[in-house]
């Protein structure tokens, strides 16, 4: 998780390519004759480039798409359409036998260290389950090679005979650290690994992976809604809203320069240690709930609620370009970037009545978030 | 698997174990117990169950020795005695020195016959209901986790055999095939394996959904391997449940084709044929009480056992296997 000294090149050693991935999840009403009721827009065109070695970041808040990108990029879900191609190898179309090799490259750490791990089994054979499942080894062999993998994940291997309910949340999330090591893979995508713990627990857990990490060499997307834990562990950040990535960059470049109205909201949010720096910063406070993503807001997806948002925002949906004189792998899809320094608790949104009226028009929208348009 | 843990809690105060939450405490306490195993210990302390446990231990031997109890009274199940073993006018005797439990309207020894007779029931009860366990297992797994168009195709089969009329069906079959045993036990298991695949499928349904689910898919296993792997170890205790109330309602539901003559044929001794045996002697109290109590403790024996099961794995009191909301 430290930060990469040699800088490769933009299409160099990119172990993860993902295009225009969408997944919609199909709405059905009526139990018998079932018709299409629209679709839930989970995840819609994020394009995204995961380095070999590098620690990727993926912030939002809930119900932006994040874990379903997740489960995109683990094929646990199908895609709607685009592509992701894993170590050269488009992994998209692969049925379910032919993505068995490839399972065992890219893994996955689940968010609920109580719900990941099936109450009814022992420990030793959670983590045994990658070599049964594919083969690798059994017998005294996988026995000795679990009881290796508890000991690196800081785990007593004498504990092999335990069931998971005899384990503390942070053990457990080790548990599921170790199994998902257990077949070397390259990639893990480490599905907010930590929002379930205590604080003090995270902070073990995220050293752990950070050592693992270095140690095998291996390549994370880490999720979270917790900034200071992502910009702690990742090389680079991207931010999503409502199924797209609004600003993607350099960890550090991010958090010092937030391009994105929505960005800069989100770090205002995070606390401050310092009181005193505490009082004298501004928080933008974010009005209302993120849209439904059934039928999300024309143009930039992010304008009934930024507080910058124009006539343009309504009509014209930002691409994911650098802005100002960011460096190229610094992008923000936004028309009325944010300047370094400027206050954007002090902006307004400048509308036409008929840019807000658009919003209403939507008859779910009016519905459900009927206040705030 | 199932070394005993008692030497993991000695070493494990040795390791630095910076998360155990045991760190001071003597580490005797901690014993990791399975589910199944804190079940046994409750039950054990159930003094319902134990004594219903008896219960059906002491019916089981009556099957067992049977040939034994014929051995020793030296009467043969299907063995007439009219001289010493009916009254003059051809009633049966109650019971005496010879004939403990009296005997039947042939002069056949009761005692014998209701032993022979356990045979039938328990036969009858454990391998329809075991049949009917396993095929409403995988029939329910298959439906809840598969879903789709095979759990539209298997819920709408289950709806069909549930709605049957299982007597008519019965009486159908047996016109045609001729009763016995066997297709007793095949009527029986085939009305009662689609209660348990609803109830699975029910159950399966909210376990697809874990994470430990898509955790086990994530790692690339099969959907069989994940059915019987991960799904099935979390309804085994609801299945459980349900095999032990459903065998005796397979041995009631035996007692009943028996007693229609539609199982077992006779001579073979059967507690429903005995009970219609009894039908036209109503002086001869014995010859009725003694199937049908028979077939009493022996039903409310299970059902009690199987009651006390599910509370055993059920610390909360709270109803597993959703029977009653059905």
């Amino acid at each position: 998780m430290t930060a990469q000294s040699d800088q490769p090149g933009p299409s160099e050693d990119v172990l993860l390519r993902i295009s225009d991935v969408r997944k919609y999840f199909p709405i059905r009403s009526g139990s018998l004759f079932r018709r299409d009721a629209g679709s839930v827009r989970a995840v819609d065109g994020v394009s995204l480039e995961v380095r070999r070695g590098e620690t990727l970041g993926l912030v939002g808040e809930t119900g932006c798409g994040k874990s379903t990108l997740a489960r995109c990029i683990t094929r646990l879900y199908d895609l709607t359409s685009g592509s992701v191609v894993f170590d050269g190898q488009d992994i998209s179309t692969l049925n379910a036998r032919e993505m068995r090799p490839v399972r065992s490259n890219v893994q996955m750490i689940f968010q609920d260290p109580y719900g990941s791990l099936n109450p009814r089994r022992r420990v030793g054979s959670i983590i045994g389950d990658p070599f049964a499942i594919h083969g690798t080894a059994s017998g005294a062999d996988r026995k000795r090679q679990v009881q290796e993998l508890m000991e690196l994940v800081g785990l007593n291997p004498e504990h092999y005979n335990r069931f998971p309910a005899e384990f503390s949340g942070g053990q457990r999330q080790r548990i599921g650290v170790a199994r998902a090591l257990a077949l070397r893979p390259k990639l893990i995508v480490c599905d907010e690994p930590v929002s379930a713990l205590d604080v003090s627990i995270q902070a073990q857990v995220i050293n752990l992976l950070a050592d693992l990490q270095r140690e095998f060499n291996l390549t994370y997307i880490f999720i979270a809604h917790d900034l200071s834990v992502v910009r702690h562990v990742s090389d680079r950040v991207a931010v999503m809203y409502l199924g797209k990535v609004v600003e993607l960059s350099a960890a550090d470049d991010l958090y010092e320069h937030p391009r994105h109205p929505y960005t800069g909201a989100l770090l205002s949010a995070v606390p401050i240690a310092d009181p005193d720096l505490s009082d004298s910063r501004e928080r933008i406070i974010l009005v209302g709930d993120v849209p439904s993503p059934t039928n999300p807001p024309s143009g930039c997806r992010f304008h009934p609620r930024c507080p910058k948002a124009r006539h343009r925002c309504v009509e014209d949906d930002p691409a994911l370009e650098p802005q100002f004189v960011d460096p190229a792998d610094h992008t923000a899809a936004c028309h009325f970037p944010v300047a370094d320094g400027e206050d954007l608790a002090a902006a307004r949104p400048q509308l036409a009545a008929a840019d807000r009226a658009d919003d209403a028009v939507d008859p779910d929208l009016s519905v459900l978030h009927g206040s705030e348009s | 698997m199932m070394q005993p843990p008692i030497e993991t809690e000695l070493l494990s105060s040795e390791l630095p174990d910076i998360e155990a939450p045991h760190g001071a405490l003597p580490e005797a306490v901690v014993q990791g117990r399975s589910p199944y195993q804190l079940a046994w210990l409750r039950l054990r302390r159930d003094r319902v169950a134990m004594v219903s446990a008896g219960t059906i231990i002491f019916v089981i031997l009556l099957a067992l020795l049977a040939p034994l109890i014929a051995h020793l009274t030296g009467h043969g199940v299907n063995e007439q005695f009219h001289h010493i073993g009916e009254t003059p006018d051809g009633a049966p005797k109650g019971p005496n020195h010879i004939f403990w439990l009296g005997t039947d309207d042939q002069g056949r020894d009761l005692l014998v016959r209701a032993a022979y007779g356990a045979r039938v029931s328990l036969l009858a009860g454990l391998i329809a209901s075991a049949v009917a366990v396993v095929v409403g297992t995988v029939v329910g797994l298959s439906a809840g986790y598969l879903g789709r168009a095979i759990d539209t195709v298997l819920s709408r089969i289950m709806d069909i055999v549930l709605s049957l009329p299982y007597l008519l069906f019965a009486i159908a079959l047996v016109a045609i095939v001729g009763p016995s045993l066997k297709i007793a036990i095949a009527v029986i298991a085939f009305f009662s394996w689609a209660s348990v695949a609803r109830i699975v499928r029910g159950q399966v349904l909210t376990l697809r959904e874990r994470e430990f689910v898509e955790a086990a898919r994530s790692l690339g296993a099969s959907s069989r391997r994940i059915m019987f792997v991960d799904v099935l170890p979390n309804v085994l205790a609801q299945i459980v449940v349900l095999a032990s109330l459903l065998i005796p309602s397979a041995i009631v539901f035996e007692a009943t084709l028996s007693f229609l003559g539609l199982g077992v044929p006779p001579p073979t001794p059967s507690w429903g044929n005995m009970i219609s045996g009894s039908e036209n002697y109503y002086e001869a109290w014995w010859f009725l009480l003694v199937p049908s109590l028979l077939l009493l403790i022996t039903t409310l024996a299970f059902n009690l056992f199987g009651d006390a099961v599910r509370d055993a794995f059920d610390p909360r009191g709270e109803m597993l296997g959703n029977r009653g909301k059905e």
